[in-house]
């Protein structure tokens, strides 16, 4: 690619830093616009968002929790982290994926068809994987699978070549173990 | 004054009743919040607010003919003032004319508070006439914003806004206020009187064991510098004191960024002169050579670091800025240090004294050996002329004829501006207004007339290019009618120069459409807004025509003709290192950037 060293900070991105993707879980004032706020902040910098979960959490205290999933270099990480802390409306940020006590859940919905013995195997392999039929036609089924997003990409991997037709992620959600809240 | 002023107005109803309407709470929160002066421009989404100034005498409304004009304005007195500028216009056009201003305020953390009329909320999204999605645009060039869809939330956001522009890292904070909302009814809440929703706290005080080390860093160092910037102005006139002490403890030498100018005085042995692009060649060698270096209040922006791999290659860096995403954004620094920098300057004195430090004497006589010999290269002598006037040599006799005198400068963006910032002097901080991050031509004469408003006896100039000059020049019509004779010094070369100075380095002397062709008359366009014009072309004659602007007390512009072609060195060229600079002496201007430097800006 560029083998040249950088010349100037607009070439800071060729730096041979390598990638590394991280989930931020943010605790964010639940207003209109907040969204638009972290989701902005990634567009106007050119960062990356894998993927994106958000809910109102507690109506009284009047937070959301936004997760995201993006990636980057260590570096490029610190500054969106940074960068977020600074958003006025985001209460709290927390680097899920560097803290070991993180835990980081996806849920899927996965649509198969096939017949004969690709249809057995796909039942087989959805009980291995604990993915649960929600429907089922003669041809087809929808399973409900949820896990760590990597068992989540495994068990499409697998799906794939049996008739995987549909997929929908509901993207990352994330949550410290022991007993603080955050 | 207008017959419209002249109306006397009404005192405030001055009841125990603190039920009033949104536009009121409007007015009184700002005078609550200490504003005296407001700068803006009426119609129809923010009429309530305007008929709520009108009974207000403790309020100063500057009506400017642009709102870009009123952001400049405000970023002026801001800067000038420590007091944070307010800017009050409406819906539509009248907030997108401010946005240039307001991404202004954003770059160069300026403390502002924008108030935009809004259409009424039950139109809001049916593109009603002059409806624009004002938030929504601002997002990313305001430090925050709200659109205040309940008269109920208005005093809290209006004492909030003030916080957030003022605290922290400054920077412009806007709201949206739709018509209904300024009609309706609610009840005022003075600043003591509200609670912050937000959980922002920023951190000012620094961490002491990192202060302790940095105090111990400093001492050992070899080779120190400081490298300061608009923080320490930001910090207030006392971190400026601070740096100044802390300088002479340490024995180190001290240079600034272009916003930074005014933090520790020109005349102290120790100053280097600015560094960067165009800064002094024993600025920038000194920062690549150096061992240690303070980065106080700045942050490692591409026109002070140069090529990024070879910027100051051998250094231990210790940063202090009061922005944690400052921190190894664009450089990686050794030791942060999050903090406000008057805050963390007054700590590092204490823990210099408390550690018993003394400054390497011996190290530092050899450093300063090598500064001298940089010094000796004369990097901003320039080829002195008896028959035009040089550039530079009007900026030296400009500042020689005020000096002593209690002047400010606020400049356009070009040429001029960097050699304002060469060749005038400044002693003290809240002295010298530009933009630096965003670079806005335009911003020198409105910033002029804030500055005039927060320094009503002081002599403010704004040292300007004829190209930059017409971007707001409407704002004379401003000075004319609030009586600020405000100084415009054209440095005219008839070149938008730094752009044609470019086009000579890196695009082979293609001038593509930089010449300012059709110039007015500048003489007689100060004439026609009721200002006073003068023209100089002739050496011999300048220090007559500046002393003859300098004691007119109207608004002045001096159309100043001087050389056409006249480069800005010396200059660190896109894609070169600190210790590559281009000097005044060079021989061969067009070959001396490569290829890939010609793709950088
Ligand atoms: C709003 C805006 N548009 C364009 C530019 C790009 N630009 C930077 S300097 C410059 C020329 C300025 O010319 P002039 O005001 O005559 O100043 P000089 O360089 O000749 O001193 C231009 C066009 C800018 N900085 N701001
Ligand atoms: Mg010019």
């Amino acid at each position: 690619m560029n083998n040249q060293t950088p010349a100037s900070a607009y070439d800071m991105a060729a730096t041979e830093e390598a990638e590394q993707t991280a989930t931020f879980a943010l605790l964010v004032d639940n207003e209109p616009g907040v969204l638009h706020r972290v989701v902005g902040l990634f567009a106007a910098r050119g960062y990356n968002i894998e993927s994106l979960t958000v809910a109102e959490t507690d109506r009284k205290a009047h937070t959301s929790r936004i997760t995201v999933v993006t990636r980057g270099t260590r570096h490029v990480l610190d500054q969106i982290e940074a960068q977020l802390n600074k958003v006025v409306n985001v209460r709290r940020v927390h680097d899920v994926t560097r803290d070991p006590n993180g835990v980081e859940r996806e849920l899927a919905l996965v649509k198969v068809r096939g017949q004969g013995v690709d249809r057995v195997e796909a039942l087989r392999i959805a009980e291995i994987f604990r993915a649960k039929p929600v429907d089922t036609t003669l041809e087809s089924f929808v399973f409900e699978i949820s896990g760590a997003p990597s068992k989540i990409d495994k068990f499409l991997d697998l799906m794939r070549p049996l008739g995987l037709v549909e997929l929908s992620r509901t993207g990352v959600l994330s949550i410290e173990r022991g007993v603080e809240g955050m | 004054m207008t017959a419209h002023q002249t109306i006397e107005s009404k005192a405030p109803p001055q009841t125990d009743d603190r039920t009033m309407t949104g536009a009121e709470i409007v007015v009184r929160g700002l005078v609550d919040q200490g504003v005296e002066v407001l700068f803006g421009y009426p119609g129809g989404a923010v009429l309530p607010i305007y008929d709520a100034l009108f009974h207000e005498p403790r309020l100063q409304h500057i009506l400017v003919r642009h709102e870009q004009g009123a952001t400049h304005a405000a970023e002026g007195y801001a800067r000038s003032s420590g007091k944070p500028g307010v800017v009050l216009v409406t819906s539509g056009p009248g907030a997108t004319n401010a946005i240039t201003g307001i991404m202004d305020a954003l770059m160069d953390s300026i403390p502002m508070v924008v108030i935009t009329g809004q259409v009424p909320t039950h139109l809001i999204g049916t593109d009603a006439f002059q409806e624009a999605d004002t938030v929504g645009m601002t997002r990313s060039c305001t430090k925050h914003n709200y659109l205040v869809k309940d008269v109920r939330d208005l005093p809290q956001i209006i004492h909030e806004a003030f916080k957030i522009a003022t605290t922290g890292r400054p920077g412009p904070v806007l709201i949206d206020i739709p018509k209904d909302v300024q009609f309706a009814k609610g009840e005022y809440r003075g600043p003591g009187e509200v609670a912050s929703t937000h959980a922002y706290a920023p951190r000012t005080k620094g961490d002491q064991n990192r202060i302790a080390e940095a105090a111990r860093m400093i001492a050992q160092a070899r080779r120190p510098i400081f490298y300061t910037g608009g923080g320490i102005i930001n910090a207030g006139p006392k971190a400026s004191q601070s740096l100044r002490e802390f300088a002479a403890l340490t024995g180190a030498p001290v240079t600034s960024t272009l916003m930074g100018l005014g933090a520790f005085p020109a005349a102290d042995p120790a100053w280097l002169g600015m560094l960067g692009m165009h800064g002094t060649f024993e600025a920038n060698n000194a920062m690549h050579d150096c061992d240690v270096m303070v980065c106080i209040g700045a942050r490692f922006d591409d026109r002070v670091t140069g090529r990024l791999d070879a910027f100051s290659p051998g250094s231990k860096k210790i940063h202090i800025d009061i922005d944690a995403s400052s921190i190894n954004k664009n450089v990686r620094v050794d030791l942060p240090i999050i903090g406000d920098a008057g805050s963390v300057l007054d700590d590092l004195i204490a823990a210099w004294k408390a550690g018993g430090h003394e400054a390497n004497k011996a190290a530092l006589t050899d450093w300063w050996a090598q500064i001298d010999a940089w010094r000796a290269r004369r990097c901003l002598a320039y080829r002195p002329s008896e028959t035009v006037i040089k550039p530079q040599y009007a900026i030296e006799r400009l500042y020689e004829l005020t000096k002593g005198k209690d002047v400010y400068i606020t400049t356009e963006v070009g040429q001029h501006q960097m050699w304002a910032a060469q060749f005038f002097r400044f002693e003290e901080p809240n002295r010298w207004m530009t933009s630096g991050g965003a670079g806005t031509m335009g911003y020198g004469l409105p910033a002029a007339l804030g500055v005039q408003l927060a320094h009503p006896g002081s002599l403010v100039v704004d040292i300007a290019g004829e190209a930059s000059i017409q971007m707001c020049i409407q704002e004379l019509s401003t000075a004319i009618q609030f009586d600020l004779p405000v100084k415009i010094f054209i440095l005219n070369n008839e070149w938008m120069g730094m752009v044609r100075q470019w086009q000579q380095l890196l695009h082979g002397e293609r001038y593509s459409h930089s010449y300012s062709d059709s110039l007015p008359d500048f003489v007689k366009l100060a004439e026609a807004y009721g200002a006073h014009g003068i023209r100089c072309d002739d050496p011999a004659q300048l220090d007559a025509k500046i002393l003859e602007m300098i004691n007119s007390d109207k608004p002045v512009i001096f159309d100043c003709r001087v050389e056409k072609t006249e480069n800005c060195l010396p200059m660190i060229p896109s894609g070169k290192a600190h210790n590559e600079m281009i000097m005044g002496d060079v021989e061969d201007i067009g070959n001396v950037i490569d290829a890939a430097g010609r793709g950088l800006v």
